[in-house]
């Protein structure tokens, strides 16, 4: 990854190397498995590292996790895939704003200063980076995030026009990493809020003309622990790697909730 | 170690395993393991769209589609195969749209189609709009809907496990069996990555589904998780693997970072420019330019590279040119490969050309099987329960070039396909009985407890950029006997070297250390078929391109390629070894035997591949 960025960087004439450092907070939480082996569990520890690398303009954080990983401590442990920002895998907190390590340019960062990475807020710590996922995912699945509907399917496709189609458009960009909810102050206090990510997913089939499960899914999200509890801090808008207007469509949700008709 | 049983157990959760899973989970008692969040799979990367012959915005139908997909793979391609896809294909967009996914529409309300690589017209006239698609992220948009309708048939996943051995009642790889004589599957063995602990799923029917193995490779646009699990699982318990020689490069990677701008861009009007400002692909293919299918289009511009007509300081890359498209068009078409040019290149596509240059992509080859996704042990026998679909496997529908678009339709066809299948077999079968004294997990402990307490050895990191950097330079667009040769010494050498691999993690819980390791050894094994079969195959066709041979020899060479893994002391009988398939290379205590398989033609003779 770092000698194929090399290649870029020199084929460009871009930006020269130069040192950064990357502050890395470490976690073995203290229910950590030991994998039924009968060894015992690792002593729970939680502490920063610091990291001064070499790194070139074009590389991202994930490159310098990849880079202190490959070559300093094999035991640096973080969750990526795609590395290029469609899988999600890899939202991280870093200089205290969630992003995706691979969407993230070094020099885009201040790198005078120490690069502050830890993992997402809110949801359990397994190892480094890494958290445990499942109670986003229970969000999402419990807002039924599929297409609803009733009768006979037509033959051929349904019928849906270009302003019907471009109605949900850009909620259906969400990747799933996590960025918006783990971003939340209100997620952060009442884990049970469903989070601004479960009420995107909503969104994105509330608007769809050929969906007809509008009703059953606000219902859900007029829960006490639903979208009534969004304080509107923008803070999940700004979170987003993909630019979907999280807080727009949370308000468009309310909205569609206060003028329901039933 | 815990032991779990059910009747289909697939393995992989892309598009493929997901849509094996709508159907198999429906009919039998099903489970998904993944090593990935199933909406992390590398299916959400791919962009341009989905073809089939809706005949929506211009006349078309799925003879033409087929017939296409049979000259874009240089007729290496099954085309039985490609008859099914093609004509499946309709009802396979139709399913997708009903399970919600919100395709582009034409101003009629229906399912809108543009232009792609290789797609024409009464074959070969002109650019013929066929795929479907949803924007620039149609890859994202058949994942997240296939993954929203296991939601709701509440599809059981084991998200983070990872498949490391294939369990089946005879192991191949200890040595021959008699053509005809019954293998049968048995289960798989994973490993849970937040614990460490080891997992054997009994079932009666498999199905692989665990993409491709672009990370051999420098350059490539498939994600660090494609280090071809599947292919090697099936090819170390002795089961053949095809047409491993075939890998393809698309065209517009971004320079340096392989990240893949989607071919959408050239269906919507893009231009390959070099640095005279020349649209080169006119010289190539005269009728159809931009649009010629990947592997020539890919050939081109590094034919351009070489002989001067490069761009930038060091010449090594050529241009993608959409200034003269209309912003508005851009944003609505092609809104996230132009953000990945912004983003990663500081480039602005509206008024500049972005650098680019091909990209390892797509592996054509894989694990053989019919087209019910039943998986060959050799050219004619099945292995009972055993099914593969998508890119892992070679049905062959992609011969020896895939068409854009034509894999996420394969996935969608063949991963149905094996899903009915598999679930149809396991309502019949019986489990297999396991020996009392059967430990089947007991290889794959030991091989990881071997790596795990080694405290001093060789670097995974080291020995994976070596693999990397090798098959860039001696195995990619470009091959003669000399790079391969080179490349074959220098990943036996790595081979060598990975017996004695070491980790720095010893933890039990999330070793993602030990897992690269794991993972390191699947592309070794890949890496050393692949170069093998680029030796063997003494012709150039589709993605493979050997300028000491530059010709398709059909002849000596219009047969898919079948590699076997057999102990060293073997005598090498399997898998029809004559003729120029005639290899049987001692490794590193194994052999690699090669043999071949035919090549289902229906009606389309071969003709020389012009655009």
């Amino acid at each position: 990854m770092t000698a194929t960025t090399e290649t870029k960087a020199q084929a460009a004439g871009a930006v020269p190397s130069f040192d950064v450092t990357v502050k890395i907070l470490r976690s073995i939480p203290s229910d950590a498995p030991s994998g039924g082996y009968g060894e015992p569990a690792p002593a729970p520890t939680s502490r920063w590292d610091s990291f001064t690398i070499s790194v070139h303009g074009t590389d991202r954080v994930l490159d310098a996790l990849h880079k202190v990983k490959w070559e300093h401590d094999g035991s640096l442990t973080f969750r990526r895939s795609c590395a290029h920002g469609v899988c999600g895998s890899d939202a991280m907190r870093i200089n205290g704003r969630n992003r995706l390590a691979c969407k993230t340019l070094l020099k885009d960062l201040d790198p005078r200063k120490p690069i502050k990475i830890e993992p997402l807020k809110g949801l359990p710590v397994i190892k480094d980076l890494v958290v445990n996922m499942e109670p986003f995912f229970d969000s999402y699945r419990e807002i039924q995030p599929f297409l609803i509907t009733t009768g006979v399917e037509p033959t051929k496709e349904r019928l849906q026009s270009v302003t019907e189609r471009a109605r949900f458009d850009d909620t259906t960009k969400c990747i799933l990493c996590a960025c918006c909810t783990t971003s939340c102050p209100v997620f952060w206090t009442d884990g049970q809020y469903f989070g601004p990510q479960a009420i995107v997913a909503a969104h994105r089939w509330i608007f769809d003309s050929r969906d007809e499960g509008a009703a059953q899914r606000l219902e859900i999200l007029n829960d006490r622990e639903g979208v009534w509890r969004c304080r509107t801090t923008f803070n999940c808008t700004d979170a987003c790697p993909r630019g979907i207007e999280v807080t727009k469509a949370i308000s468009e949700v309310k909205r569609a909730l206060l003028t329901r008709t039933h | 170690m815990q032991t779990h049983q059910y009747d289909v157990v697939i393995v992989g959760a892309g598009g493929a395993g997901m849509r094996a899973a709508l159907e198999s989970s429906v009919r039998t008692r099903t489970a998904v393991i993944s090593k990935l969040y199933p909406t992390r799979s590398h299916t959400g990367a791919a962009q341009g769209g989905m073809c089939a012959a809706l005949a929506n915005v211009e006349e078309d139908n799925s003879e033409w589609h087929t017939f296409d997909t049979v000259k874009g793979g240089d007729y290496l391609v099954d085309q039985d195969a490609a008859e099914i896809m093609a004509e499946e294909a309709i009802d396979a967009v139709l399913d997708l749209e009903k399970m919600g996914l919100p395709f582009n529409r034409t101003p009629e309300g229906r399912i809108d189609q543009r232009r792609f690589g290789g797609h024409t017209r009464n074959h070969g006239e002109a650019a013929v709009r066929r795929s479907c698609y949803a924007a620039d992220r149609t890859g994202h948009m058949i994942l997240q809907t296939l993954y929203q309708q296991c939601v709701k048939n509440d599809v059981a996943f084991f998200n983070e496990f990872y498949a490391l051995d294939l369990l089946v009642d005879h192991d191949l790889s200890a040595g021959h069996i008699d053509a005809g004589q019954e293998v049968r599957v048995v289960g798989v063995v994973a490993y849970e990555l937040a614990t460490g602990e080891i997992h054997v799923f009994r079932a009666k029917s498999v199905v692989f589904a665990t993409g491709g193995a672009g990370r051999m490779y420098k350059t490539t646009s498939n994600a660090h998780t494609l280090t071809g699990d599947g292919i090697a699982l099936a090819y170390r318990r002795g089961l053949p693997i095809e047409d491993m020689e075939f890998f393809q490069f698309h065209p517009t990677g971004l320079a340096g970072l392989g990240i893949l701008l989607s071919e959408a861009a050239r269906g919507e009007g893009g231009i390959l420019r070099n640095c005279e400002g020349e649209r080169f692909m006119e010289r190539y293919a005269p009728t159809i330019k931009d649009l010629a299918p990947r592997d020539i289009v890919a050939r081109s511009m590094a034919n351009e590279v070489r002989e001067g007509r490069g761009c930038g300081p060091h010449k090594d890359y050529v241009l993608l040119d959409l200034t003269h498209l209309e912003p508005a068009h851009i944003d609505a078409k092609l809104p996230d490969i132009t953000e990945f040019a912004r983003t990663y290149l500081g480039v602005e596509p509206y008024t500049e050309p972005v650098p680019v240059y091909p990209t390892a992509h797509y592996l054509m080859g894989g694990i053989p099987t019919n087209v019910e996704g039943e998986v060959l042990r050799n050219a004619d026998d099945v292995v009972k329960g055993l099914y593969a679909a998508g890119e892992c496997a070679c049905v062959s529908v992609h011969g020896s070039n895939r068409l854009g678009t034509n894999s996420l339709l394969d996935i969608n066809v063949f991963g149905r396909r094996a899903g009915i299948a598999a679930a149809e077999y396991a309502l019949n079968a019986d489990f297999v009985r396991l020996p009392e004294d059967a430990d089947p997990a007991g290889a794959v402990v030991a091989e990881l407890e071997a790596i795990r307490n080694r405290t001093d050895g060789e670097k995974p990191s080291e020995l994976r950029r070596a693999l990397a950097e090798t098959m860039d330079a001696n195995a990619q667009v470009f091959r003669t006997e000399d790079s391969l040769e080179q490349a074959l010494a220098d990943v036996r050498a790595l081979v060598r070297r990975y017996r004695n691999v070491c980790v720095q993690d010893k933890s039990r819980a999330f070793n993602t250390d030990l897992l690269e390791a794991v993972e390191l050894g699947f592309m070794l094994d890949l890496a050393e078929v692949v170069v093998l079969g680029s030796l063997l195959r003494k012709e150039s066709r589709g993605g493979h391109f050997r300028e000491d041979y530059p010709k398709r020899d059909d002849a000596a060479f219009m047969r898919h390629t079948l590699a076997y893994r057999r102990p060293a002391d073997d005598d090498g009988t399997d898998g029809d070894a004559t003729g120029p398939f005639a290899l049987n290379s001692l490794s590193d205590g194994y052999r690699v035997v090669f043999g071949s398989k035919s090549v289902t033609q229906t009606r389309y003779q071969p003709m020389e591949r012009k655009y």
